[in-house]
């Protein structure tokens, strides 16, 4: 079964002349200054800078030949908390924080109230994002009835629906024999398995990484290999059955190891990472600021290295936010009490930008590689930058600082792990399904005359 | 100091200070009249989510003696049953404009929390598996009297050291004054990464010889149910502190409440080795002396809590 498209409400079809922007996509082999005209839903027009002329009246936007123009941004895993927790997050506030992103598309878990583990479930949550989603959006299903871990959902029918694939996310799929039937069942239904890997008699209790800066703080700790010992036993079912399996938020060295053996075999795995994994340890856990406390946990610095590195050279294939948003009222009491997640969709691009592209340690071109290889991923048409192919951009601004959370966010929630921090890299306006679904505030469109 | 959160607020002056301001109050708990006028007109709530007998009751006849008023405010049936949040706890206690409040909780890091939505000098009477910095200064109080110095001294913590606040704030209180600490317990209850505050660790007792003081936690029942240890009968074998195990000149501390028959036998309790009603002693008169320091006097006037989320 072929992979139903993404869904979204509906949109004024932009007409715009992006003069003189910085194209990057890696994907398409351009960096270098050009005119860029989106009309009709796609890239209409693309020429030397000032060669393309305002011919019909179009919203002009000034690039200044600095400005990049990027392969939209794609999100393969955000919590849009839809239906049941409206009150942290919904299609709406939940697209529009990937617009501002940068996101031109995203994937939402099912670990809803209900869960999303059944067909008419998923249409009426089809037809809510057709009138209500900024961005396109894309449903994984449950793997079992609610989560469970006891029986499979109608996989099949759920495909039919448009599941791009299915996932437990949140309560992952502890017994290796029902996990061994989804991956079987695969090869009728197709749809990739998500995998967030999780051994719950080893992180039970468990509120941040196990190591010293739990010792030091006496608040129960995860050990990494509560993940990475089910990645190497969920690679190795994934083999057996030849299934395709993609394995969520890596968190750690042994983790990123094995999915390196595991492609280094040949298997059909690929993996994701977050920007908080990126980026910070478990010592910015040590103020047991309940922002800092997600699934998997923030391990040690030579595990943050080692998720760079795969990153870096493809044993993870995608950077992906894990968004995940919860009430003030939710995550303003003990960490321990605290619920695990961090919002990261109005972030992540300067995040990494800040952390990773300025520091020297990913260049840019491969941070907008990695940063749009999620859709592909869940066989999904990946954003490109040519004549002819669906207007999915996004202008950013490189020398802007801002500080995250400064104006206020786009997401319902507020619970961002980056927030109160200096960041460059400024998301100025995002394009996707030819529409235009994101203008920074501060950032003028300069009327045509 | 505003608040005494966790030991860490305290470098070995601070430490010193308040263990010589306790010295000074001991002499008012010999006397006839038990009190002093020093925190007269201020008040102290005690805001308690564990159960606590000991504790609470040392730090409300430290505040009486000071002649502070006191409010006891348990958790259990109160408002927290009805759900409300711990903010909302605070900030509703707060309106009685409390000088101090005393905080137990069973969660890391609330009393540091606490302190930023109220004005009140915040006692962390225990945090969770976090700290518990009132009971390392009295124990450091106590050694003090016994050994005259704690420089150079080697201390032993046995026991259940992943459970235990105490253990955490004494193994740095200990430190900073000068000792060499060494944890020993089951490895099942030794926190992997503990070595990171400085201390050694030993999983049998072969070496508790080479000890100045043998400093027991209690070992709780409940961790049975939960097979951190096989049995409370092997773990006695292996680790109880009794009469073969504790050399004449060693001297033997705990917490309380103490379990007889498991972390420590009958006879070393009994033993002239053991300070531990000392210890509970000693817990009276630091408190008097925390709170004394937190609000005898001008105490800088404490910004407006912060709306924002920690």
């Amino acid at each position: 079964m072929a992979a139903k498209p993404l869904v979204h409400g509906p949109q004024q079809p932009a007409d715009l002349l992006l003069r003189d922007v910085h194209v990057l996509d890696p994907r398409a082999g351009i960096d270098a200054r050009h005119d860029v005209r989106v009309r009709a839903e796609v890239i209409a027009e693309l020429g030397a800078p000032g060669a393309l002329q305002n011919d019909n009246g179009e919203e002009v936007v000034e690039g200044h030949g600095r400005h990049r123009l990027l392969p939209a941004f794609f999100d393969p895993h955000v919590h849009l908390r839809t239906p049941g927790q409206e009150h942290k997050e919904d299609l709406e506030t939940g697209t529009r924080a990937a617009a501002a992103g940068g996101f031109g598309g995203l994937i939402a878990m099912p670990n809803t109230d209900p869960v999303l583990d059944s067909a008419p479930l998923l249409r009426s949550l089809r037809d809510a994002a057709a009138r209500e989603a900024r961005v396109p959006v894309g449903f994984l299903a449950a793997i079992t009835r609610g989560s469970e871990g006891e029986q499979l959902t109608e996989m099949a029918e759920l495909r039919q629906e448009g599941a791009l694939g299915f996932t437990d996310d949140g309560r992952p799929v502890q017994s290796a024999g029902m996990l061994r039937k989804a991956l079987q069942y695969q090869r009728l239904c197709g749809g990739v398995i998500a995998l967030h890997e999780e051994d719950r008699t080893l992180s039970r209790g468990g509120a941040m990484h196990e190591g010293a800066v739990s010792a030091a703080l006496g608040i129960t700790g995860i050990p990494t290999i509560s993940e990475s010992t089910m990645v190497a036993r969920d690679a190795a079912l994934a083999s057996y059955e030849d299934a395709r399996a993609h394995f969520q938020h890596l968190s750690c060295t042994a983790s990123v190891d094995a999915i390196a053996e595991a492609k280094a075999r040949g298997w059909k795995v690929s993996a994701e990472v977050t920007p908080h994994h990126l980026l910070l340890t478990e010592e910015d856990v040590r103020g047991m600021d309940t922002r800092m406390k997600m699934h998997p946990p923030l391990a040690t610095d030579a595990d943050r290295r080692s998720l760079i590195e795969g990153l870096r050279a493809g044993t993870i294939d995608c950077v992906a936010t894990d968004h995940a948003p919860h009430a003030r009222e939710e995550k303003e009491v003990p960490f321990e009490q605290a619920p695990m997640g961090t919002t990261g969709l109005e972030t992540a691009f300067a995040a990494l930008y800040t952390g990773l592209v300025l520091t020297g340690a990913l260049e840019l071109g491969l941070l907008v590689e990695r940063m749009t290889a999620g859709a592909g991923l869940f066989e999904l048409p990946t954003p490109r930058i040519a004549v002819g192919e669906p207007a999915d951009v996004t202008l950013v601004d490189l020398e802007a600082e801002w500080v995250a959370g400064e104006r206020g966010w786009e997401s319902r929630s507020e619970n961002c792990c980056f927030a109160g921090r200096a960041l460059q890299g400024r998301v100025l306006l995002t394009v996707t399904a030819g529409a235009v679904v994101y203008r920074e505030r501060a950032f003028s469109v300069v009327a045509s005359r | 100091m505003n608040h005494l959160l966790s030991i860490e607020d305290l470098d070995r002056a601070g430490i010193e200070r308040i263990v010589a301001q306790a010295a000074r109050f001991a002499e008012v708990s010999d006397r006839e009249i038990k009190k002093v006028p020093a925190l007269r007109g201020r008040m102290v709530l005690n805001l308690f989510y564990e159960a606590s007998t000991r504790t609470r009751s040392s730090f409300e006849l430290a505040a009486k003696r000071l002649s502070a008023d006191v409010v006891n405010f348990a958790a259990s049936g109160s408002s927290v049953e009805k759900g409300e949040s711990l903010k909302d706890t605070i900030l509703t206690l707060s309106a009685h404009k409390p000088d101090a409040i005393v905080l137990r909780t069973p969660w890391a890091g609330a009393a540091e929390l606490v302190s930023r939505w109220c004005s009140a000098a915040i006692v962390n009477a225990g945090d969770g598996k976090h700290e518990h910095p009132t009971q390392a200064l009295l124990d450091v109080y106590t050694l003090r009297k016994r050994l005259g110095g704690i420089d150079g001294a080697s201390i032993w913590i046995v026991g259940d050291v992943t459970h235990s606040r105490v253990a955490r704030s004494n193994i740095i209180a200990f430190q900073r004054m000068g000792a060499k600490v060494t944890v020993a317990g089951p490895p099942t209850l030794i926190p992997r990464g503990i070595q990171a505050l400085g201390c050694e660790v030993r999983f049998t007792l072969d070496e508790l010889h080479s000890a100045n003081v043998v400093y027991a936690l209690r070992m709780q029942r409940e961790r049975m149910s939960e097979t951190w240890v096989p049995s409370l009968r092997e773990y006695a074998a292996w680790y109880q502190i009794n009469g073969r195990r504790l050399g004449p000149r060693q001297i033997l501390m705990h917490p309380g409440p103490v379990n007889r028959g498991v972390e420590l036998s009958g006879e070393v309790v009994d033993s002239p080795q053991a300070v531990i009603t000392a210890q509970v002693e000693a817990g009276v008169v630091v408190r008097m002396a925390v709170l004394y320091e937190l609000l005898a006097g001008t105490r800088e006037p404490q910004p407006v809590p912060e709306r924002q989320l920690a």
